[in-house]
């Protein structure tokens, strides 16, 4: 959860744009002087809890990534008279930041921002609020009825003091994969415990070595691994505050865990989409923690796995642990720009592209956040059988995900990019790695102005 | 710019009136161009690395804040050993390479050698970084057998933060350097064929020639290419952002100093320290350039 001050916040932005209109004026002299008074806050109403400009008819600006895009597609062929204008966007996918940056520009020349943009981050709602671009979407924008039928705790990352500003369009619990053929041919079951799953990689290791029961490779191996395991590396305490311990034993455990396995090779640390992976490892797994959206992405897109192969289990739990926790890999956002003139047109976009059937139970690769349109869903995939068995796991872990592991405006998948994995592959271990990339988390929270407790 | 002018000055005073009003409408177009792309925004980034954010004043306070960021440090000093490197390939192997060009007699092979160093110049610059990240690649490249027996087995062991330097000036050098040999053979081209004969008949072999001769004479040239390659380099970001991109971040995040600018102003919201930044990047060439002007007599009349 994310909780900001927003009056100082306001107030820095409002001083920032003023200095940026000045500045933007001087620099733009020989081209133009008339743009700048464009901008300004002039015909502005103060509805549904923000400040809006002057409502207009025209196109919707929408921005995608390329998986969404079947998404703003279908909306257009169902609403044949709105005029939609759909630019399609990295996503800000792997931090890529690139949404942060475009939003930067537009509040600097004080046009051009899109009016509902897809997000593959969580953690968007940290900075859009501040830079004064997500619209509250609680405060008159969306019904409560709505907003209520998504599943507890899935738009908690949109939630900055209380004030929801972005819609969750899929949950990313991590469950745990499996080939289930090959779990039968070998004679194994699917572990239920990680004790379990530890002798079940030793026994993988020592009778048909080169199968994997998972891959720890990713940048967000640690989202797989350390948040299931209540891992205490990431807990956003409070507005710009974030408690980090990485060395405590819910972490030094499941490290240890993984160096075992990464030791005798049962589990992979390439990463599920490095070309290596597709290459070598593509038919070797047998089972694979991670979310929601690797049945899809991974199994189905990326390795080609044949249908009836991939089943879905719960993820493991520490023995003897009472409350079953699970992590949590993105799971993207939608986003209304408070400078939207066509906000009842976005809304409606919103409201459709988040929570109708017609999309999120038939269309949508990823669980939806909407708990009506996945129950749908999870109907939907029943029928399509490309999964081995059912896919009820999914449904319990959507509402398992540990809380303790919060989402801040630093992103925790570059930092164990950055600092652990390239010490994996020379060798060196998941626990001899735990200070360094404490180190790193601290360092990274503090440079966003995180007060950091250790 | 010095000229002496006493003489030459007055020869061509008399034919210069036409020829410097037209020479006046060249440079007032570059001009132009020059202060509204360069100069005006110089200004604006000096107003902002010594302002915050609301616009009032804060001194010398934007250049601490960015130099205690725990990167700053680190990325000085990637640049650093990344332009020792890169500076020191381009003076030795552009120059090698450009004076065996010049040496060989026939004109078709010295023609094609010629035309292969240019064409990685003329991929655009991120373009040539992505062919580079598909060589560095062992499961891809199509050199893959050749990175294996280096002992590099998948694209993770290529990538390691010890190598990158040595893989951003082989980039660097394999999209720039063709240029510069182009430029530095034309330059050799351009020694009187009188000079070289008098060497020959002096008895000076080919090394002696271009170590005592040829050398030399490019000095100018040479001086030229390193000031515009530091001032390059110093600003190093296409080859560290692309391979941050396309490692998923495991190398080249915050690698350089313009990467960590860029950060500073769309990351974490603060532009007046990415301006700061900058503003020392400008500092650091311009005196580098200062530096190698003076001790060459770069600007001096021959």
């Amino acid at each position: 959860m994310t909780v900001n001050k927003p009056p100082a916040g306001r107030e820095a932005v409002s001083g920032k744009r003023r200095a940026v209109l000045l500045a933007a004026c001087a620099a733009t002299l020989v081209m133009t002087v008339a743009a700048c008074s464009s901008g300004g806050s002039s015909g502005k109403t103060t509805k549904d809890g923000f400040a809006q400009a002057a409502q207009s008819d025209g196109t919707l600006t929408v921005w995608v990534d390329a998986t969404r895009v079947a998404a703003a597609k279908q909306y257009q062929a169902l609403h044949p008279e709105v005029k939609l204008d759909i630019v399609s966007y990295d996503g800000d996918a792997n931090g890529s930041n690139y949404l942060q940056t475009k939003v930067q520009l537009f509040n600097r020349t004080g046009k051009g921002w899109p009016d509902v943009v897809f997000s593959s981050q969580n953690n968007e709602a940290t900075w859009a609020v501040d830079a004064g671009f997500a619209a509250p979407l609680d405060k008159g924008l969306i019904p409560a009825d709505t907003l209520k039928g998504f599943a507890k705790g899935a738009n908690d990352v949109c939630t900055v003091n209380g004030t929801v500003y972005c819609l969750r369009n899929d949950l990313s619990q991590t469950v745990l994969w499996y080939n289930a053929p090959l779990m039968q041919q070998f004679g194994y079951t699917v572990p239920k415990t990680w004790e379990e799953y530890r002798t079940l990689g030793e026994k993988v290791a020592a009778e048909h070595p080169g199968y994997l029961v998972g891959d720890a490779g990713d940048s967000f191996a640690p989202e797989i691994y350390l948040w299931a395991s209540k891992c205490g590396a990431n807990h956003i305490t409070g507005p710009k505050a974030v408690s980090v311990n990485t060395t405590g034993e819910d972490c030094t455990r499941m490290a240890t865990l993984l160096d075992g396995l990464i030791k005798n090779k049962s589990m992979s640390i390439s990463g599920v989409f490095s070309t290596d992976f597709a290459k070598n490892e593509a038919d070797k797994v047998l089972l694979m923690p991670g979310p929601a959206w690797f049945g899809g992405a991974v199994f189905r897109d990326t390795l080609k796995v044949p249908e009836k192969t991939i089943g879905v289990a719960p993820m493991p739990q520490w023995q003897g642990d009472a409350e079953p926790a699970t992590g949590n890999v993105g799971g993207g956002t939608w986003l209304v720009s408070q400078h939207s003139t066509h906000l009842r047109a976005a809304t409606d976009f919103l409201t459709w592209v988040t929570t109708d059937n017609a999309y999120q139970a038939q269309k949508s690769p990823g669980f939806p956040a909407y708990a009506p349109a996945a129950e749908e869903w999870l109907k939907a995939q029943a029928a399509a059988g490309y999964y081995a068995g059912d896919l009820g796991a999914l449904k319990d872990a959507s509402s398992q995900v540990w809380s303790g592991w919060g989402s801040g405006q630093f992103s925790q998948e570059a930092v164990w990019a950055a600092t652990v994995k390239p010490g994996l592959t020379q060798g060196q271990t998941v626990t001899s790695l735990l200070p360094a990339w404490q180190d790193s988390i601290v360092k990274h929270a503090q440079s966003f102005g995180y007060k950091v407790s250790q | 710019m010095t000229l002496d002018s006493s003489t030459v000055g007055s020869r061509r005073r008399r034919s210069g009136a036409r020829g410097s009003r037209a020479g006046l409408a060249f440079v007032a177009g570059y001009a132009l161009l020059l202060v509204a792309f360069g100069v005006l925004p110089t200004g604006y980034a000096i107003y902002f690395a010594f302002t915050d954010a609301g616009g009032s004043f804060t001194g010398l306070a934007n250049f601490v804040s960015t130099a205690q960021d725990f990167r700053f440090v680190d990325a000085i000093g990637h640049v650093a050993l990344y332009l020792l490197f890169w500076l020191v390939s381009l003076v030795v192997f552009v120059v090698g390479l450009a004076l065996l060009l010049h040496r060989l007699s026939s004109g078709s092979i010295s023609r094609t050698l010629r035309f292969l160093y240019y064409i990685p110049g003329a991929l655009a610059g991120a373009a040539s970084v992505l062919v580079w990240l598909f060589m560095l690649d062992p499961t891809v490249s199509p050199v893959g057998s050749l990175l294996g027996m280096l002992g590099f087995d998948t694209f993770g062991e290529v990538i390691a933060p010890g190598n990158l330097p040595v893989l951003f000036t082989a980039i660097a050098f394999w999209t720039g350097a063709g240029g510069w040999i182009v430029v530095m053979y034309g330059a050799l081209n351009n020694i009187p064929h009188d000079v070289l004969e008098a060497a020959r008949i002096d008895g000076a072999g080919a090394w002696q020639t271009a170590w005592h001769v040829q050398i030399p004479m490019l000095r100018k040239w040479i001086v030229y290419m390193v000031i515009l390659a530091f001032a390059g380099g110093a600003q190093l970001f296409v080859e560290p952002q692309l391979l941050s991109l396309a490692s998923v971040g495991v190398a080249g995040r915050d690698y350089s100093l313009n990467q960590l600018t860029y950060d500073f102003a769309f990351q974490m919201n603060n532009v007046n320290g990415a301006a700061a930044v900058s503003m020392e990047l400008l500092v650091v060439s311009v005196t580098a350039a200062g530096f190698f002007v003076a001790r060459s007599g770069f600007f001096d009349a021959d």
